[in-house]
């Protein structure tokens, strides 16, 4: 399928004699055709729980992907996912109850110009705005998710956290988590607000206000519950993005993510390593449709599934 | 009663179409028109990049690698004058970096219709007339700063466009040629043709699109930069059709019970006749709106493929590719003017989004229109 493999590389180098590349080629098992190696693979998957072998690092593909890195991706994921959903309901509730104000229109072309940033050239705005706006300096660091003497130092002393290292952690995650959020977050604005202006037209709310509930009791207990149902399932779909949009943002900022490690192995040829990190990130997708479920089922008990 | 009822003399009666009816809509969407507008503005700018840019987009100006953004003064000794530009010279300053500032010795009036170095429009002729320019190489202007080779980059600005704007509609029509006859085979059939089709769908669907765009991507690697778009295309369709076919498979499955679909059963016509001739016309008014929407989302991911190194390749350009000059902290911080073309992806992006936004409430019909 690819043309060529991850031994591709090596043929080119005058340094590497013939005889290396074809000893290589057998260890890595590149010799055999296509379908016996996807065998072997799933075969190894299933009766020994091996992933594969990382041809470039010379390790399992698991702790190539994985190690020191699904701590953070986890980490970044949620926070992201709770910078998206922490501004925008809130905005998109508010953007409707002022339907047409100066502040509505705002919100909306806000929203738009979100929508429209690719990531990575929110994350080399940000990246510029830091370096020259702000002038960060080394002891603050832009990139990465440490400043070089943090790198080894532990995040306890003891029981005592330790605070410099976790305020430039946090320092060096915003970009990461702005840059990768603010389109779920336009996106989700828009949602809520069509969604409130859908639902406060309603006949329940109109009873509701008729009965005379408060204003507020009427978006919060009847409107809302009611239109947050499409934002729930977003929430689900959200993992989507999460993974795709992250990837490309990761590489900017240069953040040690799993999905930079499969733009690594991607770049290598490293073909178990693309196979793994492909099927993780269909996983985390699954598993975002399966708690999008969950939670609508939990949250309009209407929805039943069979 | 009857007469009630009657026009009178001289009025003329109008019976509106759909499409009538959606223009009239459109017509009333502000935002919508706006991004209509900005959508033929850009592309008029792309097609005549040509001749708006004061230089080929590949030609070197070895000497002003890494150039600002010339500036154009509109001042002098207080009074507003044609504007004029100054001649670039190198300086070092007090660290002993090498910069560059202007000679203010001599003033170069800024020309229109100017010649410069001769290009081919499009293939159809050459000129040597360019837009504007100084009308000599003592004095260049380049409004956007230059990149790494002395390339002025407001002409590769221009000419990188082209891939932005036609990537969304040859996406699009790839898209639809593959999942319009699935959909509707999958609809319209049922039974295991349905199972198998959505089954296969679902596996596609399961991969988030970027990491899977980047592996097949990765397998086009060693094609001949000229033809890159076209895989692009390829690339983009052979993932984006589940969706589509999809919520058409869903549309087909109603209107395979409806009446009409029944009436040209009874009358004899076959499953193709049905399908393209009757329940695919049904089907246009959601078609155009979801293929308006999904145009950003095509630029956006060009653009991010483009970035990586993935999708145009030089000589070509495009304004991902622009972008990937930028990609390390010295040189967004050294050269900011290499950023320029990410403005020109938002702006494109932004007026898509608009008119998607105004298509799509044009085509409800249930809408009213600016809701005061």
């Amino acid at each position: 399928m690819i043309p060529g493999n991850y031994l591709t590389e090596h043929k080119m180098d005058p340094t590497i004699s013939r005889e290396r590349i074809q000893q290589q080629k057998e260890n890595l098992g590149l010799d055999r055709s296509l379908p016996i190696r996807y065998w072997k693979w799933i075969e190894g998957i299933f009766t020994r729980g091996d992933f594969g072998y990382s041809f470039s690092h010379y390790q399992p593909v698991s702790s190539v992907l994985f190690e020191g890195r699904l701590g953070y991706t986890i980490f970044l994921g949620l926070s992201t996912l709770l910078f998206t959903y922490l501004f925008s309901i809130p905005i998109g509730i508010y953007s409707a109850t002022h339907q047409y104000a100066a502040s509505d229109h705002l919100v909306t072309f806000g929203a738009f110009i979100g929508l429209s940033i690719p990531n990575f050239f929110l994350a080399l705005i940000l990246l510029y705005f830091m370096a020259a706006g702000l002038n960060v300096g080394p002891n603050l660091g832009i990139g990465g998710l440490f400043v070089q003497k943090f790198m080894g130092q532990p995040w306890f002393n003891g029981y005592v956290p330790n605070m410099p290292k976790i305020t430039n952690f946090f320092w060096h995650v915003w970009p990461y988590v702005v840059a990768v959020g603010t389109a779920a977050l336009a996106g989700v604005v828009r949602l809520m607000r069509g969604q409130m202006l859908e639902f406060m037209n309603r006949q329940f709310a109109q009873t509701a206000r008729a009965k005379g509930l408060k204003d507020t009791t009427v978006i919060y207990k009847h409107v809302f519950r009611n239109a947050i149902n499409p934002i729930i399932t977003n929430f689900g779909y959200s993992f989507r993005t999460l993974v795709s949009g992250s990837l490309i943002t990761a590489i900017v900022l240069g953040v040690p993510t799993v999905q930079r490690a499969y733009w690594t192995a991607l770049n290598k040829q490293d073909e178990q390593v693309i196979m793994v990190g492909l099927t993780f990130f269909a996983l985390m997708l699954l598993v975002g449709n399966l708690l999008a479920d969950f939670l609508l089922a939990w949250n309009d008990p209407r929805i039943r599934y069979d | 009663m009857a007469e009630e009822y009657e026009m009178e003399e001289g009025t003329e009666y109008e019976s509106r179409s759909q499409w009538q009816r959606m223009w009239l809509r459109f017509k009333r969407h502000t935002l919508g028109q706006v991004g209509g507008v900005l959508v033929l503005l850009i592309c008029i700018i792309v097609f005549l990049a040509n001749f708006l840019a004061p230089y080929n987009y590949s030609t070197q100006h070895r000497d002003y690698a890494h150039a600002p953004p010339t500036k154009i003064h509109f001042m002098e000794d207080g009074h507003l004058t044609w504007p004029y530009v100054y001649a670039t010279k190198k300086d070092y300053n007090e660290y002993y970096e090498m910069v560059y500032t202007e000679d203010k010795s001599k003033k170069y009036p800024i020309k229109f219709f100017v010649k410069g170095e001769e290009y081919s429009f499009w293939g159809l002729f050459k000129s040597k007339i360019h837009f504007f320019g100084t009308g000599t190489m003592e004095a260049p202007i380049f409004l956007f700063g230059t990149d790494t080779f002395g390339r002025d980059l407001f002409s590769r600005t221009l000419w990188g466009g082209w891939i932005s704007l036609l990537i969304g509609p040859f996406a699009l029509i790839t898209t639809l040629i593959i999942a319009i006859p699935i959909g509707l085979l999958s609809g319209y059939f049922g039974g295991w043709v349905d199972m198998l089709v959505q089954r296969i769908t679902e596996v596609v669907m399961a991969f988030p699109k970027l990491p899977l765009w980047l592996a097949l991507a990765m397998i086009v690697q060693g094609l001949p930069s000229a033809y890159r778009f076209f895989f692009i295309v390829g690339v983009f369709s052979l993932v984006d059709w589940t969706g589509l076919s999809r919520t058409l498979r869903g549309l087909v499955l109603s209107a395979r019970e409806e009446d009409y679909a029944m009436a040209a059963k009874a009358a004899g016509a076959g499953p193709g006749r049905i399908m393209f001739r009757h329940i695919l016309p049904n089907t246009t008014t959601y078609l155009v709106v979801v293929s308006t929407l999904s145009i950003p989302t095509w630029i956006i991911s060009e653009a991010s493929i483009s970035y990586l190194g993935l999708g145009i390749k030089e000589p070509q350009t495009s304004w991902g590719l622009l972008l990937s000059q930028a990609n390390n902290l010295e040189s967004i911080t050294s050269y900011p003017w290499l950023l320029i073309p990410g403005v020109f992806i938002v702006i494109t992006v932004l007026a898509f989004n608009f008119l998607g936004d105004g298509i799509r409430d044009a085509a409800d019909p249930f809408t009213t229109v600016g809701g005061k």
